[in-house]
């Protein structure tokens, strides 16, 4: 059932071509394309589900270093799935993708959330904010050269900083990874602990702010 | 009759109906059996304190059932679940319009220090943006271990020095 719409698309669309998946088919399309592709498969192959929209980066130095996948879900056609990948546009610092909030509105909130985490640009997008950090945060978390840790910077709101000093500080990964143990041994030695403990949120890294205690 | 407490004092024959007490003891006694609750409830441990708002568990037994939602009315903050660091301003802001006195109780692992959210985007406790008068443990923490919290605060609120505050205020 899955060939049918496959064989119409490459046969529409020359230029697209198969993508490595595990599980539901997956085509790769250049930009320009990406969104007659996916209206194509909206209007004429009952595509009528914008499950998701996300992005992969391939790390700094990858050329290009940002793509980005749509998922589609027929809600006609039992079972039938499939994810366009496109490499973005534009430099490593600012890529560019196009908005598909006109073909589903339901794109909306998922350009922002791509947006906010990997910092692609959805250009015809009607308003492109960040949606889960706050406005003004400077970084994209889900880049891979963003540590899970986070990075110090400023507190949104200047009224709650003046107050209280706090600041945005790196995580305490306390040594982490943390390591469970395994065996028969009691479940307080089986607590999964980090590799270095010679620093938490008591004792600060050299390196890091000490976590302030706001005091009455 | 001499009392083995030292909040009040009563002798029928020399005052009659008059019982002697200490201006603290007073004040603390109203502050501690009426405590209203703001409840900060910002993720699964709020689940736990609606429970110990509930009948089985009955925070009224310590007269800390008038949940209020809005700040101006609260004596206690409870700060029920993970605060992320774009959250953190508001709790402070609600913290601020509280009139004093007023305490918070941090409940839980995620408000006291972040819990197991080691990430960019949490707060790495509470205690980092208003002053904490409790720490709840647990993940989320049994509603008993809430109402244990709620008596030990009461205990720290009738060891406050209240009468010398008021006058220095």
């Amino acid at each position: 059932m899955s060939a049918d719409f496959l064989a119409a698309l490459r046969s529409r669309f020359p230029q697209a071509a198969d993508r490595a998946s595990a599980d539901h088919p997956a085509v790769n399309v250049p930009l320009a394309d990406v969104v007659a592709v996916l209206k194509f498969l909206r209007d004429e192959h009952g595509f009528d589900l914008l499950m998701d929209v996300t992005a992969i980066d391939w790390a700094e130095g990858a050329n290009p270093r940002f793509t980005v996948v749509y998922h589609l879900l027929s809600t006609t056609r039992s079972g039938s799935y499939v994810r366009v990948a496109a490499p973005c546009g534009g430099n490593d610092e600012a890529p560019v993708a196009p908005s598909v909030t006109s073909l589903w509105p339901g794109a909306n909130w998922h350009e922002r959330e791509c947006y906010d985490m990997f910092g692609i640009r959805f250009e015809g997008h009607p308003d492109l904010r960040r949606i889960l950090m706050w406005e003004g945060y400077p970084y994209h978390p889900l880049r891979k050269d963003f540590p899970l840790a986070g990075i110090e910077t400023e507190l949104p709101g200047a009224d709650v900083v003046e107050e209280t000093g706090t600041k945005v500080v790196a995580a305490p990964m306390a040594g982490g990874p943390f390591v469970a143990a395994s065996g028969e041994i009691n479940l307080s030695e089986a607590e999964p602990r980090a590799k270095d403990e010679s620093w938490s949120d008591r004792v600060a890294r050299p390196d890091q702010t000490p976590l302030r205690q706001v005091k009455e | 009759m001499v009392s083995a407490s030292t909040d009040y004092g009563y002798d029928s024959k020399v005052e009659g109906g008059v019982i002697v007490s200490r201006a603290d003891a007073a004040i603390n006694w109203i502050r501690t059996n009426s405590m209203w609750p703001m409840p900060m409830g910002l993720a699964c441990c709020a689940i736990e304190l609606m429970a110990v708002g509930g009948a089985r568990f009955d925070i009224a037994r310590f007269g800390a059932e008038v949940m209020r939602f809005s700040p101006r009315q609260a004596d206690c903050m409870i700060v029920a679940g993970t605060v992320t660091y774009k959250m953190a301003p508001q709790v402070r802001r609600i913290y601020d319009q509280m009139a004093s006195p007023k305490w918070v109780i941090a409940m839980g692992a995620c408000a006291s220090s972040g819990g197991m959210y080691r990430s960019y985007a949490t707060l790495q406790g509470v205690d980092r943006i208003v002053p904490v008068d409790v720490y709840v443990s647990g993940c989320p923490p049994r509603p008993e271990a809430l109402l244990d919290a709620l008596m030990k605060l009461q205990a720290k609120v009738q060891r406050e020095p209240s009468a010398r505050r008021l006058l220095s205020a």
